[in-house]
């Protein structure tokens, strides 16, 4: 198997001086993933799930270990990387879709979507094209295309943030908790669209609200609950 | 404490922008001590930090419209090398003209108030050395157009225009000659809020049709956080922290930075 990402030890920690605080998020977590591996996240709520993806995707620093991503350019550590390194490959590699969309004013949401292939060289005619496909796919009706998310409802606007996070596929790809506030059609569209990427070969790593909807995509559990059995094989496993 | 940063190896392109060491006083007061900053092409550097941190000192250095008692400056571009700061006044003159774009927080300071506002852009151009009449009118209106400054008041002089338009005829006089650099100082202070997010819609969309390299300075954290890529963070004419736009928001490591990010929460 290829190997996208080697996480060797990795530390995340806060230290909020005006309270003269530290306060430990994770230590020692260490899991790979290869291309085409869909890898589970759980523990309770405040085990650190969404401060791993965030430090892998380098919004947080990480206190020690390392992020060995092995980008089109090399294996590089993403726990050293610098900060322009980190840009481009958010830019081309290293997707990251989160509960909410960052809409700016007077931007459509055709062209919020296709932005993604803008960026990557596609000629603009295609690239709205692909973008009000991905719509259609995530139920955001046509009349909606052209216009402004900065006014639609959470559930519309989390649509559009999909087809834009899911339109070009990468390498790797972070997921936390996507499924909020989607209704059920635009749930199954975001599975059959993650089950296409992972075809594809995207690696992926994701923290589910209803983990049954992935079910089938799972390929591995990594358990953030401290003192738990930090890996476990899918076969193993009853959710 | 966080781990050390390697230089970058994925990206190859040198820096547009590149200051080392750049300290100047005032009398007693240092306003900017031994500072180092960069910016890649097509980046937006923010950079913050409250009133008298030195960012409007460091930002005039960039224009060198100061120079600084140590320190050297380079722009990645053809035809321009070495340490600019060395360069002679009409040289220095000749380049901020063709080279670089600025805009004040302060209109008087970046137009003629009583000259008409495409007027205003045109001059941009003359000193560039365009003379045909048609061409300055018709550069100063696209120019106008892109900064989303209404046609209707092309001839209007900025003293009677409102503070969001002022900013608009500065933009479009900063932008007219397609600059590889646009440096921001405070652009939306002083406006109301409201008119504060037209401008910064205006120069966001700038941004992604042009990619031109930006460096604003604001004491607004809002505003360094609608543009920038990458954020520096000034207190006492020091940098105490860089990182990724979302990192200094979401994970600062410096007291200060912390301090400043959550008063804003
Ligand atoms: N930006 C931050 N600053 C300080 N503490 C944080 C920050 N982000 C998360 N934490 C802390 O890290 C711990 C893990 O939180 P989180 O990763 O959100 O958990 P989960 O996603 O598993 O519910 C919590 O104690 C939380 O308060
Ligand atoms: N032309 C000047 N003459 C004297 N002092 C100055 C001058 N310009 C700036 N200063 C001082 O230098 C310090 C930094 O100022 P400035 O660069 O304007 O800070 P900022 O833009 O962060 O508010 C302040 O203490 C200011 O009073
Ligand atoms: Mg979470
Ligand atoms: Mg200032």
């Amino acid at each position: 198997m290829t190997q996208v990402l080697e996480i060797d030890r990795l530390k995340k920690g806060f230290s909020l001086h005006h309270l003269d605080k530290d306060i430990p998020a994770f230590e020692d977590v260490s899991f790979s993933v290869a291309a085409g591996e869909f890898v589970l996240l759980k523990g309770a709520n405040g085990a650190g799930k969404s401060t791993l993806l965030r430090t892998l995707y380098r919004s947080y620093l990480p206190l020690a270990g390392e992020i060995r991503f092995h980008s089109s350019h090399g294996v590089i550590d993403l726990a050293r990387a610098a900060d322009v390194d980190v840009a481009h490959l958010r830019r081309t590699e290293i997707g990251f879709v989160t509960q909410f969309l960052t809409a700016r004013p007077r931007v459509r949401a055709e062209a919020i979507v296709a932005e993604p292939l803008r960026l990557a060289g596609w000629e603009p005619e295609a690239a709205l094209d692909a973008a009000r496909k991905a719509l259609a796919t995530f139920g955001v009706k046509p009349d909606l295309w052209a216009a402004y998310p900065t006014t639609f409802s959470g559930g519309e606007q989390q649509k559009v943030n999909l087809a834009r996070a899911l339109i070009l596929p990468q390498k790797l790809l972070m997921l936390d908790e996507p499924t909020a506030s989607l209704d059920a059609n635009a749930r199954r569209a975001l599975v059959a669209r993650l089950k296409e990427l992972k075809d594809q070969g995207t690696a992926m790593i994701g923290v589910f609200h209803h983990p049954d909807d992935v079910m089938h995509l799972i390929d591995r559990i990594v358990d953030l609950t401290p003192d738990a059995v930090p890996q476990e094989e899918r076969d193993d496993v009853a959710l | 404490m966080t781990l050390t940063l390697d230089a970058p190896r994925i990206v190859e392109t040198r820096p547009l922008l590149e200051v080392h060491g750049v300290s100047k006083s005032y009398g007693t007061v240092q306003a900017v001590r031994n500072v180092s900053a960069h910016a890649y092409p097509g980046e937006v550097l923010g950079i913050v930090g409250e009133s008298g941190s030195g960012k409007s000192t460091l930002l005039r250095m960039m224009n060198l419209e100061e120079i600084p008692e140590t320190g050297s400056y380079t722009l990645d571009l053809p035809d321009v090398s070495g340490n600019l700061f060395e360069l002679d006044r009409f040289a220095r003159r000749m380049l901020c003209a063709t080279k670089i774009g600025i805009v004040y927080q302060n209109p008087h300071l970046g137009l003629l108030m009583k000259h008409s506002s495409s007027g205003n852009v045109a001059e941009r151009l003359l000193v560039a050395g365009e003379r045909s009449f048609a061409t300055l009118r018709q550069a100063a209106t696209e120019a106008l157009e892109a900064s989303e400054f209404p046609l209707d008041r092309l001839d209007a002089p900025p003293i009677e225009l409102s503070g969001g338009m002022q900013q608009r005829v500065q933009l479009a006089k900063a932008i007219a000659l397609e600059p590889a650099l646009l440096l921001l100082d405070e652009p939306t202070t002083g406006l109301d809020v409201s008119v504060q997010a037209l401008v910064l819609d205006t120069l966001k969309r700038l941004q992604q049709d042009r990619q031109i390299t930006m460096v604003i300075v604001s004491h607004d954290l809002g505003v360094i956080r609608t543009l920038a890529d990458r954020v520096m963070v000034m207190r006492r004419g020091e940098v105490v922290e860089t990182g990724l736009a979302d990192q200094i928001f979401q994970d600062p490591q410096h007291p200060y930075t912390q301090q400043l990010v959550h008063a804003k929460l």
